[in-house]
């Protein structure tokens, strides 16, 4: 019986040496923020139970670092919208989202959070870019656990990936200004 | 079953029952009127023979077509010991449209008035906190009514023209397309 | 007619109540509804609860879909027992067409049904016990949950909003794989799940907690229109499946478990009992899974086999007439019920004869025991409050609509 491949993470790119390694601070930050975020489960409507499920012993979310959920938006750095956002959760969102500390991430799951789902109807918002930025969209209805976790995933590389600059920058007021959330 | 109860409330209410007909599930329809529903209901829910003393469900029905008696409600009646159920009818105006509450008669009707208000605009006089319960509270029309669409006429990320929509509404059932 | 209001000769009190607002984004309250509350140090006065943060508008969308559509909008009514919906609604078509189904399928809903409570119990009493502290129990729960999702999957392709069945019957016959697994969990099943009973039953903390929490009377509850485990448990023993039967239930041996006081324990107990009783009924469904088709003879509304549609007439013709919907459909109303998660969910269905019904309402019992609320958890404390809110079984999909 052959011995068994174990793949080890990457290191971070730089120059490394004996108990040292020289690299940049974004990476530092990219590596460490990535692999901890705190999540805000907000969870409206059916999507809310495939995410349960995630957070389940079956496909364990908390691998990739997210054991801790925070309910507390102030406490939070990633914002998963799961389920239905109707007109009157709007502006409830847009607080949620303002309160949130940067940097800050959203993953909008599920059909109805990306573009309204099946609800083409008057009370429902047609998607939550209307009201938030969003990073990702997971579609499906519920998307399996799965798509959640590849959706996180997609995440952990923006997250990873991101500069120290970019919130300061004038592109990113830009789209602040756009949704009318305050700098 | 049925023949009993329709005799009783002959009997103790001369009148109140304008016309019965039994519908497809085997179930007997009670039109009566709004001045007379109350009562009715009362004499349906304490007289020992009758004992309907389960409001199962009351809902609101909007028939544009039917001049001067455009909106209905509907009440389900169930009892329970003799495993009986029933419903009970009225129409009335759409220009006038108050209505008696029976939240003194069930505790359960309170939300389901309140609901009926907010798709209907159905005003239940007596009721102890009538106000919107679903839709936003700013919201100026009544959605359930049948002129109004069902879809957000504001959203921009959709094409009517191409959901086979090009705004056909609140037309009679003659010529009503799908969606 | 003056009405009375429970809560008129409480705005008299003076002093210094505080005012809490509970939700509508909150971890205890599983879904989107808000209370504000009056509190006296610990203790709730009076609540106010603001629901219709998921509204989306089933009714006014039931409007405007032909019959088979409407299957995935009674989907996301309880999220947590799909099937239970979808089902309710094919018999409201069933019988306004008046369509005989066969004893097989019959029975096969039957077994999914009970399956799908099975799975909606498991969510409501892993979460009380998650509400008290005790995060094991989900976690051991979700497990099954997992293995009754593969089953669902077997048959429909979906593992929560199934969209199972058709209007006539089932979509296919239960596959080997699903006769694998339904096997598997009714052998496995039972001893995992008193592993589970075994932490919270007689748990001195949990009882101490749930006891005595939100409690209320059959009379009241019954006014206030409770239907279901939070019906039973208040000490009225009134379940469709044995009051209205549908579906071949009355050809099985089940017992309705009910309670005395009405509170959180009882809830609690009560939905414990029904999950080894559902069991039961589908040990018995499995058992005795007659023969035949699994589904009726009504071409007009249920799809014809794929190779008949290529080579038969009719067959084409039929499949054409179901997918651009012009089948004749009667005119009348009918009403019916069935036994769901939490109590009685109700179909009205008014129809003109037309592509889409005239108007669909739905009888919602989440909708209609949620306005009791505010009345069971008047003096409690706020931790009792939460428990309460949690053991009601509140899904938000129910409650707006």
């Amino acid at each position: 019986m052959s011995a068994p491949t174990i793949s080890k993470a990457e290191v971070l790119e730089g120059y490394m040496g004996e108990g040292y390694q020289l690299t940049t601070v974004e990476k530092v930050l990219g590596m460490a923020r990535a692999n901890s975020i705190w999540p805000l489960p907000f969870a409206t409507s059916c999507c809310g139970i495939e995410f349960m499920a995630t957070m389940g012993a079956n496909y364990d979310l908390a691998r990739f670092g997210m054991e801790r959920l925070s309910f507390s938006p102030r406490q939070a750095d990633l914002l998963m919208v799961m389920g239905t956002i109707s007109k009157k959760m709007g502006p409830i969102l847009k607080q949620v989202y303002t309160q949130m500390a940067e940097p800050k991430w959203v993953l909008s799951v599920g059909a109805c959070a990306c573009s309204g789902g099946i609800f083409d109807t008057y009370s429902v918002l047609q998607g939550i870019d209307k009201v938030i930025p969003v990073d990702v969209y997971v579609p499906g209805c519920p998307p399996r656990p799965e798509q959640i976790i590849d959706g996180v995933l997609k995440i952990q590389e923006l997250v990873k990936h991101e500069t120290m600059r970019r919130r300061y920058s004038p592109e990113y007021q830009h789209l602040l200004d756009k949704y009318q959330i305050g700098g | 079953m049925y023949e009993l109860i329709l005799e009783r409330i002959e009997q103790k209410m001369p009148g109140a029952m304008i016309s019965h007909e039994t519908a497809l599930d085997g179930i007997i329809n009670i039109h009566t009127t709004r001045e007379q529903v109350w009562n009715l209901l009362q004499l349906l829910r304490d007289d020992e023979q009758l004992g309907f003393h389960f409001l199962t469900s009351l809902c609101g029905i909007h028939y544009p077509d039917n001049a001067g008696q455009e909106l209905g409600i509907v009440y389900h009646l169930h009892n329970w010991i003799k495993n009986i159920r029933i419903r009970v009818k009225f129409f009335f105006p759409v220009a006038d449209a108050n209505v008696p509450t029976v939240t003194d008669l069930w505790a359960t009707a309170n939300w389901m008035e309140r609901q009926e208000y907010d798709f209907f605009g159905i005003i239940f006089t007596g009721h102890p906190d009538l106000r919107r319960i679903l839709n936003v509270d700013d919201l100026d029309a009544f959605p359930m009514r049948k002129e109004y669409k069902l879809e957000d006429g504001t959203r921009t990320d959709k094409d009517d023209r191409y959901f086979g929509r090009d705004g056909h509404y609140g037309q009679s059932f003659e010529t009503r397309l799908i969606d | 007619m003056q009405v009375q209001s429970y809560f008129s000769s409480l705005d008299n009190l003076d002093g210094e109540l505080a005012t809490l607002n509970l939700g509508p984004t909150h971890p205890a309250t599983h879904g989107i509804f808000q209370n504000v509350l009056k509190m006296d140090g610990e203790k709730i006065v009076s609540a106010e609860p603001t629901i219709g943060y998921i509204h989306r508008a089933f009714e006014k969308l039931a409007e405007r879909r032909p019959y088979n559509q409407i299957t995935p909008i009674t989907d996301r009514l309880n999220y947590c027992s799909s099937p239970i919906n979808n089902m309710g609604w094919h018999m409201t078509v069933e019988k306004l067409i008046n369509c005989e189904i066969p004893k097989r399928a019959q029975y096969m809903r039957v077994i999914i049904m009970e399956l799908s409570r099975i799975a909606d119990h498991l969510v409501c009493n892993a979460v009380i016990g998650v509400d008290t502290g005790a995060l094991t129990g989900f976690t051991y729960m979700f497990q099954e949950r997992e293995r009754i999702y593969e089953m669902f999957e077997e048959v429909c392709g979906a593992r929560l909003t199934t969209n199972i069945g058709r209007i006539g019957g089932m979509e296919r016959d239960f596959t080997p794989a699903f006769h694998a697994k339904l096997r598997d969990f009714l052998q496995g099943f039972p001893a995992r799940f008193e592993e589970f009973n075994s932490m919270l039953e007689r748990n001195r903390i949990f009882m101490d907690r749930c006891i005595g929490a939100g409690p209320i009377s059959a009379e009241r509850a019954m006014e206030y229109g409770f239907t279901g485990a939070n019906l039973r448990a208040a000490g009225v023993d009134y379940d469709i499946r044995v009051m209205n039967p549908y579906s071949s239930y009355e050809d099985f041996d089940f017992i309705v478990p009910v309670g005395t006081q009405g509170d959180t324990y009882d809830r609690f107990m009560v939905r414990q009992e029904e999950i080894r009783q559902s069991l039961r009924i589908i040990h018995q469904a499995y058992d005795n899974l007659p023969e035949g088709p699994y589904h009726a003879d009504v071409p007009a509304f249920y799809l014809p086999e794929k190779p008949d549609v290529y080579t038969k007439m009719e067959a084409l013709i039929y499949h054409f007439k179901v997918v651009m919907q012009e089948t004749p459909i009667p005119v009348g109303e009918v009403y019916h019920c069935v036994e769901g998660g939490n109590g009685e969910l109700g179909f009205y269905l008014v129809s003109d004869g037309g592509r889409t019904p005239y108007r669909l309402h739905f009888r919602r019992p989440c909708f209609i025991y949620y306005q009791a609320y505010p009345e069971m958890i008047r003096g409690a404390l706020l931790s009792d409050a939460i428990l309460t809110m949690s053991s009601m079984n509140v899904i938000a999909g129910e409650l707006d609509a």
